[in-house]
């Protein structure tokens, strides 16, 4: 009976101490993912700015009354904006900005390979003929002699 | 001609690149505009009994202005809020920012208090409704409670003439 007692209560132990530790995982991953709209360049988890602090103290408090990951999200983009996260959603508004690079050097390759290509058609110089090359040698004895 | 693309290419990177110089990085477009101003509810400053019922103030155009004494810049402009608010006729709120309320008291009492009522927002919870990221910061809401506009810095004679008045008058 003691022993099931002592089981049954490590149990409830380690189940209290593994909820803070999910939640807590929950809330460094939400934190790493918004950004600190006052210093901008920084993630709320790595921002020491107070209004880092608050938006922390925010996802912490969010999390613990049950909302799920997206609702935390979706409650800092109705307050500060599309700008909160760090990483730009996919949406028609970003579409420039994520496919721009790849455009961007797609152009580049296709102009490349039209020059390289264009280059390649052009006809080597035709071979000299023996008259030719014997003027030729001609002109440069000339030059030698002189 | 062999030179023509690259040099229109040049010209309008050139552009592009020159345009983005004359833009503040820093600026944020408000989330807020044109959506319902957050619920205040908040105790105010000099009547702690009392609260902040924005719903009360519908039928008005109204300025929330969103400031603390420990932020040179909003010392700086209550004086200029004071006059030009008082001047246009414009009900001007507070919402005092995590600040403590003794040394808000002292502030106003010092250098004027320019507003109806300001509204005591100790962990700037109410600020984050808003989307406030650095104090000072002022709101034009319309009649129908909805944000139109949100300035960013102190309000000056010029912020005030250029851009707070004529949101007010647009919605007015």
């Amino acid at each position: 009976m003691k022993a099931l007692l002592f089981a049954f209560m490590l149990c409830a132990t380690l189940a209290r101490a593994d909820v803070p530790a999910e939640l807590e995982a929950r809330e460094a991953g939400l934190a790493a993912q918004l950004r600190c709209v006052v210093c901008q360049n920084q993630t709320v988890s790595e921002s020491n700015a107070p209004l880092a602090a608050d938006m922390r103290r925010e996802i912490r408090a969010q999390l613990q009354a049950g909302r799920s990951d997206a609702d935390v999200v979706a409650f800092f983009e109705q307050r500060y904006g599309a700008f909160v996260h760090y990483t730009p959603p996919l949406r028609p508004s970003t579409w420039l900005l994520w496919a721009g690079p790849f455009v961007g050097a797609a152009a580049g390759l296709a102009a490349l390979i039209a020059v390289l290509r264009r280059r390649g058609r052009q006809p080597v110089a035709a071979p000299l003929s023996a008259v030719d090359k014997a003027r030729a040698e001609r002109l440069l004895n000339e030059e030698a002699l002189r | 001609m062999r030179f023509l693309l690259p040099l229109l290419a040049f010209l309008a990177l050139a552009v592009v690149l020159g345009l983005g110089m004359g833009r503040d990085p820093r600026a944020l477009p408000s989330a807020l505009v044109n959506q319902p101003a957050p619920a205040i509810g908040l105790p105010l400053l000099h009547a702690p009994q009392q609260r902040l019922d924005t719903a009360q103030l519908r039928g008005q155009v109204w300025l929330l202005n969103v400031w603390a004494s420990w932020c040179e810049p909003c010392r700086a402009e209550l004086p200029a809020l004071k006059v030009l608010a008082t001047r246009d006729a414009v009900p001007l709120y507070g919402l005092n920012y995590k600040d403590r309320d003794a040394a808000a008291r002292k502030l106003l009492a010092q250098v004027g208090n320019p507003y109806v009522a300001s509204a005591v927002d100790t962990d700037g919870r109410v600020g984050m409704d808003f989307g406030v990221h650095g104090v000072p910061e002022t709101f034009v809401i319309d009649a129908a409670g909805h944000v139109r506009l949100r300035h960013t810095g102190p309000v000056t004679a010029e912020v005030w003439r250029d851009k707070l008045m004529p949101a007010i008058r647009n919605v007015r």
